[in-house]
């Protein structure tokens, strides 16, 4: 009975949590969204793995078959890494550059938009109607990305 | 979106209206935001990017939508409509949040 290679295993999955994890889970929190930390630890931890399970694989005694998985592995765990730092760092900085966006000490462009009731809503009458029952002491614009 | 949500009480005990525009159209927030996700503060749609544009915060073309729809920017208005604080990051995973807009509008004129 050959002993499974655990070590290659458990990097395999660790890797694959740690790459997936981040927009499943990580970037509901801006602690763990605004820079992947908890990922890299895994991704870290995966990476032990992954070399403890590539040096049993490369021991005299094992088959080629094991070499070439165990590498198979590793090479994935090393890719999906990748993908993580690509996402956050390449594809999360697409963004234009809105050098025309309002400045601090600037005036914001007025509007007139429609709310969710389908009424005609003005920037003027954000910031003049009671917030509380009092005049409001400011008006915050989040600008989003929407549902699409 | 959602930490605001969460500190909606907070951002009415100072006195300041969060306000919520994307190209979501007003029956699409009304389901979305409103119904199914219960946000509670105001929402406009801005579906032809009028303001989106005069703002210069048109993402075009945006790959994951395949749409023309807002980047993520946060500004702070006083009363007269003047910007106090502002946020239009680099990096869409990093967006403002409830504490950072909370302190800055403690400067904001009584």
């Amino acid at each position: 009975m050959k002993k499974i290679n655990w070590q290659i295993w458990a990097g395999f999955v660790l890797s694959l949590v740690a790459a997936f994890s981040y927009p499943f889970v990580f970037v509901r929190w801006a602690i763990t969204r605004e820079f992947p930390w908890a990922n890299l630890i895994m991704f870290a931890i995966a990476f032990v793995f992954l070399f403890l399970g590539l040096r049993r694989a490369f021991k005299p005694d094992k088959r080629i078959v094991s070499k070439i998985f165990s590498s198979l592995a590793a090479a994935f765990g090393v890719l999906l890494l990748a993908a993580l730092l690509f996402v956050f760092f390449v594809a999360g900085s697409w963004l234009p550059a809105s050098a025309g966006a309002p400045q601090v000490g600037q005036k914001a462009p007025g509007f007139t938009l429609t709310d969710p009731n389908n009424k005609p809503v003005t920037l003027a009458q954000l910031l003049t109607e009671p917030v509380n029952n009092k005049p409001p002491k400011g008006v915050l614009l989040i600008f989003y990305r929407g549902y699409w | 979106m959602r930490s605001f949500e969460k500190n909606l009480n907070k951002f009415n005990e100072a006195g300041i209206r969060v306000v919520g525009i994307s190209v979501d159209t007003p029956e699409e927030t009304r389901k979305y935001m409103v119904q199914e996700a219960g946000y509670t503060f105001s929402f406009l749609a801005d579906p032809k990017l009028e303001t989106i544009r005069r703002y210069d915060l048109v993402h075009a073309e945006e790959i994951a939508s395949g749409k023309d729809i807002a980047r993520p920017a946060e500004f702070l208005l006083d009363p007269s409509g003047t910007v106090r604080w502002r946020m239009v990051t680099e990096n869409f995973f990093v967006i403002a949040q409830p504490e950072q807009v909370l302190e800055a509008a403690k400067t904001l004129p009584e």
